[in-house]
């Protein structure tokens, strides 16, 4: 192994009742990667990469981001639960993008992007303003900080969404489905922002159904079906020539 | 788009409504009928209504009883946010606690529980602070002199009060999209704080209406306090009304008070609205644009 692991997962099980959605799900991404996670809905990526940040909570297996365990403290006789407190200074430090976007709706596009700095790290407003025109400009968006989301396109809300997660200054980010509640001619922008963070180093794991950004942008590929790792390799193994049926049949859909 | 008029703009005639304007003038005749019989009414003495219409004690009671409100409201309020939360906590001890709080107290009327807190000294005559079961009794009070009639009307309408305003933030709590939450999570805010910077104030917006409302209930349920001899306005009224026998006037004084009242106490509703409603209408993101745009910068 060359690099430090940025997350290891190993036998991930999550079961919602008694529906088991991930069935041990053993993943390690390094430091610097970006890892796209394939599949068809309902196959667990999504609640997978929600328990990578602990919001969803595991049934079993360990997962650790940075060397650190998630939610919980091991001790030699047990684990425990981890106080809440704790569980958000873990979260603060993983950046997250969701699918619907989550922007506040009270908060203007820049008070979105400084709310958790101030409120969190306690960073002082003059200088998280200073950084967050920054992020808003790095995004394309210098001239909608003043803006409510309400009035930007899905395409800008998910770029200022991106800027809010950046602005916490994360070691690893996880985008889940990031384009897909978008109109197709505005997918590109959002796409064209997560290119340059992939190029910047960030680590990331990306659960999307765009396969020319996978194939382009990702060193790694996953392709999960039924709460199970079915294939993982570099995007020409597991686009171009996938090994498994069902991946095949996944790929032919999607392109 | 602009004032200027192109060829091709619709300038219709519009649709006339003539049933409109009828029914208005029907109404409108018959209001006035009534009032007429009102004022036209032998039995009622107009003297008497100008003279207590401003009558010193009679405004002094009309602020009494807008204090009472206002004081009731605001303990009432907390009580509900802290109640709402109880109720939508993970805790089954305090789920229940507050599921059992609101069940009596919407369960029992308001006026009883009224005349409880008056006679509170019935049941425990003095109030004692110190450590149950012993001698030990570090104060010591009778329970008529802290829980004077105010203080406990205040009491019985702001614990009444929490019990249905608890429901009505709880329903404001349960109208914001989860995803907020998950979103405040993700960037590492506890849960406190996600309520109160980011939940609540999208809550507000669904709260404020129905909160007016309880708002100018309690004002008018302030009157049940004259039955533990506090002097806000029904009380007062009532008081001069049993003296000089002119209960109609007196009842035209108070309810003159309480229109008066209720409609300016509906003004700050409006405004609340426009507050917690930015980010969501188009209107009043305009307001809020141009001011941020006056100032430059956030």
């Amino acid at each position: 192994m060359s690099k430090p692991l940025m997350v290891d997962a190993r036998a991930i099980r999550k079961s919602f009742g008694s529906n088991e959605v991930l069935k041990g799900i053993t993943l390690q991404v390094e430091q610097g990667q970006v890892l796209c996670l394939l599949g068809p809905s309902g196959s667990g990526k999504s609640t997978f990469l929600r328990c990578i940040n602990h919001l969803e909570t595991i049934n079993g297996g360990r997962l650790y981001v940075d060397g650190e365990l998630m939610g919980f403290r091991e001790k030699t006789d047990a684990i425990y639960e981890m106080k809440p407190s704790a569980i958000a200074k873990q979260r603060s430090e993983i950046g997250m993008v969701f699918q619907r976007f989550n922007l506040f709706p009270h908060l203007t596009a820049i008070e979105n992007v400084i709310e958790a700095p101030i409120g969190v790290k306690g960073i002082s407003k003059s200088v998280a303003i200073e950084k967050a025109k920054d992020l808003l400009a790095s995004v394309g968006l210098s001239d909608k900080g003043d803006h409510y989301p309400a009035q930007l396109s899905g395409g800008q809300q998910q770029r200022v969404a991106i800027a809010r997660a950046l602005a916490m200054e994360p070691k690893l980010m996880l985008f889940d489905e990031p384009t897909s509640a978008l109109d197709p001619e505005l997918v590109g922008d959002v796409l064209d922002v997560m290119r340059k963070l992939a190029q910047s180093g960030m680590t990331m794991i990306v659960v999307t159904h765009e396969i020319g950004f996978a194939r382009e942008v990702a060193d790694r590929v996953v392709f999960m079906d039924g709460g199970v790792v079915v294939e993982d390799g570099t995007p020409s193994q597991v686009i171009d020539k996938p090994k498994n049926e069902r991946t095949k049949s996944f790929i032919n859909s999607v392109l | 788009m602009s004032d200027k008029q192109n060829s091709d703009d619709v300038v219709a005639i519009p649709l006339r409504h003539p049933w409109r304007w009828v029914s208005a003038v029907v109404l409108v005749g018959l209001l006035g009928l009534f009032v007429y019989s009102l004022w036209a009414s032998p039995n009622i003495n107009h003297e008497i209504v100008t003279k207590f219409l401003f009558n010193g004690k009679v405004i002094a009671a009309a602020g009494l009883t807008v204090t009472l409100t206002v004081v009731s409201m605001l303990i009432g309020t907390i009580l509900a946010i802290i109640l709402a939360i109880m109720k939508l906590s993970t805790n089954p001890v305090l789920k229940l606690v507050a599921a059992g709080y609101i069940g009596f107290f919407r369960g029992t009327p308001l006026l009883l529980q009224v005349v409880f807190w008056g006679y509170l000294g019935i049941i425990y005559p003095t109030i004692d602070v110190g450590i149950p079961f012993t001698d030990m009794i570090w104060w010591s009070e009778k329970t008529s002199l802290v829980f004077t009639s105010l203080v406990a009307g205040i009491i019985a309408l702001s614990l009444n009060e929490a019990a249905y305003a608890a429901e009505i933030v709880r329903a404001g709590i349960l109208s914001v999209d989860s995803g907020q939450a998950e979103a405040a999570k993700s960037l590492g805010m506890g849960s406190g704080y996600t309520l109160r910077r980011i939940v609540l104030p999208q809550a507000m917006r669904v709260i404020i209406p129905p909160m007016g409302n309880e708002f100018i209930s309690m004002l008018k349920n302030t009157s049940l306090l004259q039955v533990v001899a506090v002097m806000e306005l029904y009380a007062r009224t009532s008081q001069i009304s049993s003296q000089n026998l002119a209960q109609v006037e007196l009842l035209v004084v108070a309810g003159f008070w309480y229109l008066i009242m209720t409609t300016v106490l509906s003004f700050p509703q409006s405004y609340l609205e426009k507050k917690y409603g930015r980010g969501f209408s188009v209107a009043t993101q305009k307001s809020r644009w141009l001011r941020v745009g006056m100032k430059g910068n956030v």
